[in-house]
């Protein structure tokens, strides 16, 4: 079974943690990724890019308008998740305890099953 | 070619097409020493290959990639890691500089702010020099594992400072070309007199200690003590020929045939060192090319201007304080005031460093038997036997230590051939 872990961030959280709690998180990140990868759970990770570089693209009378995201103002964002391929959700879910942003107060990571996929195979 | 000069000779050419195709300066410094160790091992035996560079560039990546690839790995977790921490994942850009020799983008990362002097010259003898550790610890004077421990440290701190393969930004060029002078310098000198072991001439360390600073001078034809360094060595290099006699054994500057001398060197030495005097500040390299000139000039010792020659090393000791300077300035004050003012010279030496090492006793013994102590010199010839590593150097002094006082011409001791 597939799920996307997902990492809601938060800059005004993540900015008031001290240098090592930061130190800490990435190695926490680093961590996870390779043990999920060694146990061969790890489908894979994206890290996306900061919501300031955000285009929305809307075609409205067949014209594609394209503008900055509306979500500058948002006090979270879409920061990066993770695939994993796992034996069932009670994986995903201590999976998902494993990761930092799980022990940071007002963070948390979002389980959801991937309902179907198309691929490189499709 | 022997197989260890060639070896040595292709180290740092290996090393910068490995560097440039993997990065990972520690790694294939390693990866490098590793393929010319096995290099010297199989060449003597299976024969040398038809390329020895490609053969020892593949071997030497060989061993690299594997590190290089969990690195590759390591490093994009890491970056991951950082992105998906909310943290901005530092990732410089890498820089390719074509046409630039690697030999002298090694030199100048050897000579890294960041390493301590004694590494950064430990580091080049060894990545740029193709030396091995052992035979930088005796021209160090200190034990091999110090060194090993010392050569370890310099990569250590270049890869904590996150130092790149290119050339140094030009503000901070001039500083670490000092560095990179002193340390072809001391190539040069490993070259010319081989510390240890039973040649007393490694050719190709002198040499490629000239070919480095040849280029370095074509690069910065302007400045005096690039080409001060570079006439010093030729000057000093012109002597080879004369330098050792059929056994291979030392033959000193005053008994030296001076027919056999380089003259074509001495040449380009002597015109290279009077334009570079013209070109302040004047430098120590200026000066002791010069030294070695009024040598190179002259038809043999009688005729040789020492007062000249006694008058640039004081200033030479006076810019540079240094116990080596002052023991040759020892020898030109006691060709021109007498031996006894020149031992007078010595003794302050007494307390110095040189204390434990051949040379003090070397020149000591010399300038006895010149003021007829023959008992006094044969004891001090016998000391500084005992203390050198060289063997034709130990073969010289052992028979100076044997002859009478009073016969043979008067020799002038290795500190200023």
């Amino acid at each position: 079974m597939k799920f996307l872990l997902v990492l809601h961030n938060n800059p005004a959280v993540l900015e008031a943690l001290g240098p090592d709690e930061q130190q800490k998180l990435m190695d926490g990140h680093g961590a996870f990724i390779e043990a999920t990868q060694a146990s061969g759970e790890l489908v894979v990770t994206q890290a996306l890019g900061d919501p300031s570089q955000s285009a929305v693209v809307r075609v409205r009378n067949g014209v594609p308008v394209v503008t900055d995201g509306p979500y500058l103002e948002a006090k979270e964002f879409l920061g990066g998740y993770y695939l994993v391929d796992v034996a069932d959700r009670d994986r995903a879910l201590e999976l998902a305890a494993r990761i930092p942003d799980a022990s940071i107060d007002q963070l948390g990571v979002e389980v959801r099953p991937v309902m179907f996929e198309a691929g490189l195979e499709m | 070619m022997r197989v260890e000069d060639l070896v040595r000779d292709l180290a740092p050419q290996v090393l910068g097409a490995l560097v440039r195709r993997h990065g990972q300066f520690d790694a294939c410094e390693d990866a490098v020493q590793e393929a010319l160790l096995t290099a010297s091992e199989r060449w003597p035996v299976d024969g040398v290959p038809d390329n020895p560079r490609a053969w020892l560039t593949t071997v030497a990546s060989r061993r690299v990639v594997d590190d290089v690839r969990s690195a590759t790995a390591r490093r994009r977790r890491e970056e991951t890691a950082a992105a998906l921490a909310g943290l901005a994942p530092d990732t410089p850009a890498p820089e390719r500089a074509p046409g630039v020799d690697d030999s002298l983008v090694l030199l100048f990362l050897c000579c890294h702010p960041a390493v301590t002097p004694a590494s950064q010259v430990a580091l080049t003898l060894r990545a740029v020099g193709g030396l091995t550790t052992a035979e930088i610890a005796a021209a160090f004077l200190v034990p091999d594992a110090t060194m090993g421990a010392r050569i370890s440290r310099a990569k250590q701190q270049i890869r904590a400072a996150g130092a790149r393969f290119a050339m140094p930004p030009a503000p901070e060029r001039s500083a670490r070309l000092a560095v990179v002078l002193h340390v072809l310098y001391l190539v040069f000198n490993e070259g010319y007199t081989a510390t240890s072991g039973d040649a007393l001439v490694r050719t190709d360390l002198a040499s490629e200690a000239i070919r480095l600073t040849r280029m370095l001078h074509r690069r910065l034809p302007d400045d005096g003590e690039v080409a001060g360094l570079l006439a010093l060595m030729l000057l000093t290099d012109a002597r080879r020929p004369a330098r050792t006699g059929p056994e291979g054994d030392l033959v000193p500057l005053a008994e030296q045939d001076r027919s056999r001398w380089d003259h074509d060197l001495i040449a380009e030495g002597t015109a290279l060192v009077g334009a570079a005097l013209t070109r302040p500040p004047l430098g120590p390299y200026q000066l002791q090319a010069a030294i070695a000139a009024l040598h190179d000039e002259a038809a043999d010792t009688d005729s040789t201007d020492w007062p000249q020659i006694a008058a640039l090393y004081t200033v030479l000791d006076h810019i540079a304080p240094n116990p080596v300077v002052s023991l040759n300035r020892a020898v030109a004050v006691a060709m021109t005031d007498g031996p006894e003012a020149g031992l007078c010279l010595l003794d302050e030496l007494d307390d110095g460093p040189l204390a434990t090492q051949h040379r003090l006793p070397a020149v000591r013994a010399h300038l006895l038997e010149l003021a007829g102590d023959a008992d006094a010199a044969r004891g001090y010839y016998r000391l500084a036997a005992q203390r050198t590593a060289s063997s034709p150097e130990r073969r010289y002094l052992l028979a100076r230590a044997a002859t009478p006082g009073g016969h043979g011409p008067p020799t002038t001791p290795k500190g200023t051939t």
